[in-house]
């Protein structure tokens, strides 16, 4: 390992000792995966902040208790509640006061408490090239592929730790040559599919999430106007399905504006995988294993968090309805685009729908959703992968079309 | 013994148990029971299998990036396995490994086995690690050095 003078001074305690301490994991960490030096961030993202127990605090907490401070502009992943409303929390009572401890030692260490999985909505986001620790997977691909940022697959615990150091070790996805994509994804026309687009997006990132493990995936055939929101959905699906961390859209994405430089003019030599309109299908069926007429207890949506442009869409679809009695809609977003919400009049057919705006977390892992029988509906590939077994709930994943008229009948809608 | 340079110790440690060989990779995060330390992963083959004091063997770890945190918390709480056996080095269960060591005084080794060696462990056998960052190895009782 070779150390800059920067490294060195963090190791001698020149700033203290919770960066002293941060830097020696980081050097351990590094040296396990065969790192050679380390390179300066210019922000991270934390997933550590979510409650798992006790010992989420206790790491935190020696860090406080050493002054830590982070060096770099730092952001906060979702907590494992709603703090910003206690009262529709329905797990044990208990994790309120956990997490809330656990988000202000992050505070305290100069976090910034955005308790968002979509921090790339923000005004200010990583430039294309610059060095970035973040973690949580879909957040990992989007400031990846569609920002082209340079983050590796952070986790709790690594991420704090350049977050207080500013360091981290040069591996992996920080390395153009490890950027280079190696599998060529032919993706069918979405005309062809006969799928809507949210659910387009859905299924082809849980298909190439699956399909491309261990590669850096460069997609062909994607619309022209795909939009940040299909890519955010595309992202969040594959690092389901799979551990996707970073793909290329050719003529989209900014290190692909061909696919010969996506592949580092290599190009002939990438395997191709062409995925059919009937895989996009099959993937549609197994997340949606739920029947048209059987009972719905609620919709969840905003996995990942939602933007200001989907809200927009979703209030011009919403209008002038309303929700059945009995079913809850939820909408998952960040404390900041929810107060944007309520601040925009074009907006209020959202709230007339039914909707609640949770913020902080989000529905596939904190215990909101009632407990009742009926189905889950959503549009997100990510809640419908993981909402089941964390919540033990039956979901289907269907078009944000289907979701609002099962919401309308209080019952799973035809397609 | 396995011989040294099919082994890297990627954490400090000593630890004694029997192998609980995964036929899987197993996520800890959402597959690690860390109340009882067993899997909990409906869907994963060993279901059920208590990892509580075992010396976990599997090539590769699995899926999130939270795994670390369930290592620590299972830690914690002793219902963490005795010692980590891996195909592939896995950062996220290696930084779950320092930090437990670091927090709680607890040493959960975690050793990359090569390919080759693989073939030597077997579900159910006894063995005893001793894993540094410069010399680790595993001894199998009543069994010549590997």
């Amino acid at each position: 390992m070779k150390y800059e003078p920067i490294d060195l001074q963090l190791l001698a305690g020149e700033f203290g000792e919770a960066p002293a301490h941060a830097m020696r994991m980081l050097v351990r960490y590094g040296q396990v995966l065969d790192a050679e030096r380390f390179v300066s961030i210019a922000s991270a993202h934390i997933d550590g902040c979510l409650y798992h127990g006790q010992s989420s605090i206790d790491f935190v907490r020696r860090l406080v208790d050493l002054g830590g401070k982070v060096r770099v502009p730092t952001t906060l992943n979702v907590a494992a509640v709603d703090i910003s409303h206690p009262c529709w929390h329905r797990g044990a009572p208990e994790l309120l006061p956990a997490q809330a401890e656990l988000t202000a030692l992050h505070e305290a260490l100069g976090c910034v408490a955005t308790l968002t999985c979509a921090p790339y909505q923000r005004m200010v986001r990583p430039r294309v090239g610059q060095h970035v620790a973040w973690a949580e997977s879909n957040a990992i691909a989007f400031v990846n592929s569609v920002l082209g940022a340079r983050t590796d697959r952070y986790g709790d615990f690594t991420d704090l730790c350049a977050a207080l150091t500013g360091r981290v070790p040069y591996v992996g996805l920080h390395r153009p040559e490890n950027r280079i994509a190696t599998l060529r994804i032919q993706a069918p026309a979405v005309e062809l599919t006969g799928l809507a687009r949210d659910i387009y997006f859905a299924c082809l990132g849980y298909v190439i999430g699956a399909r491309s493990i261990g590669h850096v995936p460069a997609i062909v055939g994607l619309p022209a106007d795909v939009n940040e929101d299909e890519l955010k959905a595309l992202g969040a699906s594959g690092a389901s399905a799979g551990a996707l961390a970073l793909y290329h859209v050719v003529g989209i994405t900014p290190e692909a504006p061909t696919l010969s430089i996506a592949a580092g003019g290599n190009e002939a030599a990438l395997e191709t995988i062409d995925i059919t309109p009937d895989e996009l299908h099959a993937v549609l069926e197994d997340l949606c294993p739920l029947t048209p007429g059987e009972p719905v207890a609620a919709m969840c949506i905003g996995t990942p968090h939602f933007s200001l442009a989907e809200f927009a869409r979703f209030a011009d679809a919403v209008r002038g309805r309303r929700a059945a009695d009995g079913v809850e809609v939820y909408i998952s977003t960040s404390r900041e685009i929810a107060a944007q919400v309520a601040a925009t009049p074009e907006l209020a057919p959202v709230i007339e729908f039914g909707a609640k705006l949770v913020v902080d977390t989000c529905t596939y892992l904190a215990p909101v959703v009632r407990e009742t029988h009926g189905a889950i509906v959503t549009n997100s590939g990510k809640w419908a992968h993981y909402g089941p077994g964390n919540l033990g709930r039956r979901a289907g994943l269907m078009t944000l079309a289907r979701c609002i008229r099962s919401a309308e009948l209080g019952k799973v809608a035809q397609p | 013994m396995i011989l040294q340079d099919e082994l890297r110790g990627l954490t400090p440690g000593r630890a004694t148990g029997r192998i609980a060989l995964l036929s899987s990779p197993l996520s800890l995060w959402g597959g690690l029971n860390v109340e009882n330390g067993t899997i909990c992963d409906v869907n994963h083959p060993e279901h059920g299998l208590l990892l509580k004091g075992r010396i976990l063997a599997m090539k590769a770890a699995r899926g999130s990036s939270s795994s670390s945190s369930a290592l620590v918390e299972a830690i914690r709480r002793g219902n963490a396995p005795a010692a980590i056996l891996l195909g592939r080095v896995d950062p996220i269960l290696v930084i779950g490994s320092l930090v437990a060591a670091d927090l709680y005084r607890i040493e959960v080794p975690i050793v990359l086995v090569a390919e080759t060696s693989w073939k030597h462990l077997e579900d159910g056998m006894q063995i005893s690690i001793a894993a540094d960052t410069d010399h680790t190895c595993i001894r199998f009782e009543n069994r010549e050095p590997l």
